[in-house]
């Protein structure tokens, strides 16, 4: 499963990550990584089962850890399948099969709402995340 | 030499015999058989695109209300229509947005609703006249209520259209869609292959008069789009149809994000077989159509071409960008281009819809010309001050003070030791400093993001950078970063003072 790890500026440049996943002996596949003097921002894979832990161990430091468990909504009527979003998504979660049909791989998805944006037809949106 | 007449053709649409095919499947045949046999064989070729057409709109005419009114604005459902001619015919156009829910809703929306049933809310106002006295109007109609809905495109069906990119470092919102930055992501329309004026690049059955697939009805080109710009392969159609026939699947609302609302239009033009040249120009095929792809991050007419492209390789998902793979994706839907072909192809093949010769043909060669600009264009250079004090980055925070004070500028660019801009120091930073005891040198305290100009831009776009990042003043600078002038918010304001 996905989840988001947000790190606030005060404690960014502690190694929480590094330190949990030696802790917890959880392993956390990062695919993605953004951090600026405010704040950092990881999107990182974790076996489902081990979430718990790694999150308690996450958030005893500090860190804050949402749950990516609602990708993209994807509406099949609003949508004139023109391709849009493929070149803006950052993971790949569309594309086109043969015959030029849109096809969406959720599990994929990391939440970003790029798309969301882009999709002229409003056939894109984001629902409300977990805690 | 093959030669065959559309009364020929349209007799064996009447009879059954006809052979059409789609523009796509015409590829294979040219291919296999060369032209002159597909002639033969083939009598009319179908095209299809279905994609945003700004350049959209519909003629109402509402009927005659009790009393009757002489309609001067009119709104339908909050959306702006134009009214200046005659009583209560209006046009509501795809791009006006509505009054009150600005870019989430506009005159796309409005036909859309339309054909869907739904109905829409009209106001109307007047001055009141002896014939027509009434001042202000308010209704509710559906399509189906109105004497005339004629679908009116004054420019569309674009031969083939420039892709799309970014080269700045802010992602962009464009009615190209959203670009990322640095080249991030290309996008492109158009239906390449299927595209009804690439299959007919020297318009030898397409012009004024012929009968056309569009929205799901048939209609009809009245002849060159505005801005026809044939010269360069970028020849469009002005359209006309009955918004009372046409579907939600071809006719579609959409928003552009930072842009506004846009219509996606589906049009299918039918070309008839006449002799080898023709079907020889129906085997194009998406390698055979090229374009140039465009960096929208230039905020001008002149954009810069990153390089030339085919909509093959448009198409296959990604091109090579300065030796990067950048991801494309359409703006238009081949599928339903595919779908339109298609259905064009049916109503042919079963003798519900016959091809026509246009009584006009579409005018060659000709290119759009850049609009005459009798005021001169202001550029940076024009009004910046060129008697700049800048500050040293090793300077402590009481000199910067101290020049402000002496110089009364609110905005000091500070230097590196070889004169090159590394940061700007504002009389705000220096408070905010100051407030916080702090007294370190200017370096510590500056911005170091700075928003800059140079002197050969326009000033118009100088302006609308400094609203975007919220500053009131930036400094000119040349290549290698020293810093020439220094244009700020009461600069411009004072040009544009002039002016008025």
């Amino acid at each position: 499963m996905k989840i988001k790890i947000n790190i606030s500026s005060d404690i960014l440049t502690k190694p929480i990550m590094a330190e949990s996943i030696l802790e917890t002996g959880v392993l956390l596949n990062i695919s993605q990584a953004h951090f600026d003097r405010s704040q950092g921002e990881v999107v990182a894979d974790v076996d489902e089962d081990k979430f718990d832990l790694m999150c308690k161990s996450l958030t005893n430091k500090g860190a804050r850890v949402t749950k990516l468990n609602t990708p993209i909504k994807w509406d099949e009527n609003e949508c004139v399948e023109c391709s849009a979003c493929i070149s803006v998504c950052p993971t790949k979660v569309f594309s086109l099969d043969d015959d030029f049909s849109l096809v969406v791989d959720e599990s994929k998805c990391i939440q970003c709402g790029t798309c969301v944006d882009m999709c002229p037809h409003n056939a894109l949106s984001l629902g409300k995340n977990n805690r | 030499m093959v030669k065959k007449t559309i009364h020929e053709i349209n007799g064996r649409i009447r009879d059954g015999s006809v052979n059409v095919v789609t523009a796509e499947e015409m590829v294979h045949i040219v291919g296999e058989l060369g032209a002159e046999d597909a002639a033969k064989e083939v009598d009319v070729v179908t095209t299809g695109t279905f994609g945003a057409m700004c350049s959209s709109g519909v003629w109402l005419n509402f009927g005659h209300s009790e009393p009757p009114i002489k309609m001067q604005k009119v709104f339908l459902n909050d959306v702006e229509a134009y009214t200046g001619v005659a009583a209560v015919d209006a046009f509501i156009g795809a791009t006006q947005l509505s009054e009150s829910l600005g870019m989430e809703y506009g005159g796309a929306h409005v036909i859309e609703d339309l054909i869907r049933g739904k109905s829409v809310h009209l106001h109307a106002t007047s001055h009141g006249t002896d014939c027509y006295p009434r001042k202000v109007l308010d209704t509710t109609l559906s399509l189906e209520d109105m004497n005339q809905a004629i679908m009116m495109n004054p420019r569309n069906a674009y031969q083939k259209y420039n892709a799309a990119t970014n080269g700045t470092k802010n992602t962009i919102h464009t009615y190209m869609g959203s670009l990322l930055p640095s080249f991030g992501n290309v996008t492109y329309s158009g239906a390449g292959v299927l595209s009804p004026l690439s299959n007919d690049p020297d318009y030898m059955t397409i012009g004024t008069g012929t009968r056309i697939f569009l929205g799901g009805a048939q209609g009809y080109i009245v002849g060159q789009g505005t801005q026809h710009s044939s010269g360069g392969g970028f020849g469009t159609l002005m359209v006309q149809g009955d918004l009372k026939h046409m579907s939600p699947d071809y006719i579609r609302a959409a928003n552009f994000t930072g842009y506004g609302t846009s219509l996606y239009v589906g049009m299918g033009v039918p070309i008839p077989i006449l002799n080898e040249q023709i079907a020889q120009a129906t085997a194009v095929t998406d390698a055979g159509v090229t374009t140039k792809i465009l960096d929208y991050g230039i905020p001008s007419r002149d954009r810069a071409a990153v390089r030339d492209v085919t909509y093959e390789e448009l198409r296959s998902g990604s091109v090579d960008i300065n030796g990067r793979d950048v991801p494309t994706s359409s703006l238009s839907s081949f599928k339903k281009s595919r779908i339109i072909a298609s259905e064009l192809k049916d109503w042919i093949s079963k003798g519900e819809f016959f091809v026509s010769m246009p009584v006009e043909r579409l005018p060659k060669d000709i290119s759009a010309k850049p609009m005459k600009q009798t005021e001169g264009i202001a550029l940076v250079s024009d009004i910046m001050a060129v008697n700049v004090v800048t500050i040293s980055k090793d300077a402590s925070v009481y000199d910067a003070a101290k020049t402000i004070m002496e110089t009364a500028f609110n905005h000091l660019p500070v230097v590196s030791a070889d004169n090159a801009l590394v940061g700007v120091v504002t009389a705000w930073d220096i408070s905010k400093a100051v407030s916080q005891n702090k007294f370190d040198l200017v370096e510590d305290i500056m911005t170091r993001k700075v928003i800059t100009a140079s002197a050969d831009e326009r000033v118009a776009v100088v302006a609308r950078r400094m609203d975007q990042d919220s500053v009131s003043a930036m400094p000119v600078i040349n290549k290698e970063r020293h810093i020439i002038g220094m244009i700020t918010s009461d600069d411009i304001s004072k040009l544009y003072a002039r002016r008025s």
